[in-house]
């Protein structure tokens, strides 16, 4: 089954040239995640630390807030995904794994599961937009230099 | 690149990948449940072939496979033409971004 209760799962994978840390920087760095996701990407990424996607003006207001619940550099990452104002909602309160996997001699499989969302809610329909987008931009990014910023 | 366009070129396949979006995340026994008209042999070859094209992603569980849309090879096909055209700035980030401040909107409120 896909579904436990009204949650739905997405899982998205793309192979890219380059190296398992520099993956993992790319994701956990916040000036690297600003030139290909737009957003910063604000933790200290050890477990129970709290995370932020900020945006990348003077402000940095965050649109997604969460906790880190694992930390495995540079293999694996979980960690809650939520807007701001839910982040004391359970029920509101997502959960996105980064699987970092060395593949062939020169490249790097990232999976990204994003899951416990609400079906059919605004989060559902953002990311089902979003990842694909930023999945694209980050292999852009690590392969060429450039993001599709 | 001509993985994803051979396994496109197929009627079944394009199907196959309108289940999954309809409802991510199937096992083989949901997807032939969907699809009385095609033999499980067949649902389980063409699953195979999305497979190999990284079009489906396949995530196992306990002793289930389950089968999740991935859209992403597709972006990447439409970025290398459509990027150009500077429409990069695809209406996906766009659609984010507008839902994400409609979101602090209301929650400043």
């Amino acid at each position: 089954m896909s579904k436990a209760m009204n949650k739905a799962s997405h899982v998205y994978v793309t192979y890219i040239r380059s190296t398992p840390e520099n993956v993992w920087r790319a994701i956990t760095d916040p000036d690297l995640s600003a030139r290909y996701w737009g957003h910063s990407n604000v933790s200290d990424w050890t477990v129970g630390a709290s995370w932020e996607h900020r945006r990348t003006d003077a402000a940095g207001k965050p649109d997604l807030k969460g906790m880190v619940i694992e930390s495995s550099a540079p293999r694996r990452l979980v960690i809650s995904w939520a807007y701001p104002a839910d982040v004391d909602a359970p029920a509101r309160v997502s959960r996105v794994a980064f699987d970092i996997e060395p593949h062939k001699d020169d490249m790097v499989r990232l999976t990204v599961s994003h899951s416990e969302l609400e079906a059919g809610g605004e989060m559902e329909r953002g990311i089902t937009q979003g990842w694909p987008f930023v999945l694209s931009s980050l292999k852009s990014f690590l392969e060429t230099g450039k993001g599709l910023l | 690149m001509d993985l994803v366009f051979k396994a496109l070129a197929d009627e079944s396949r394009r199907l196959l990948l309108d289940r999954l979006r309809a409802d991510n995340g199937q096992t083989l026994n949901q997807l032939c449940a969907g699809l009385p008209g095609m033999t499980r042999q067949a649902v389980s070859k063409h699953l195979a072939i999305l497979e190999e094209a990284n079009l489906i992603a396949a995530v196992k569980r306990g002793r289930e496979k389950l089968h999740y849309l991935n859209p992403v090879p597709i972006h990447e096909i439409a970025e290398r033409w459509i990027g150009k055209f500077e429409r990069s700035r695809l209406d996906a980030l766009s659609q984010l971004k507008q839902a994400l401040e409609r979101r602090d909107e209301q929650g400043d409120e």
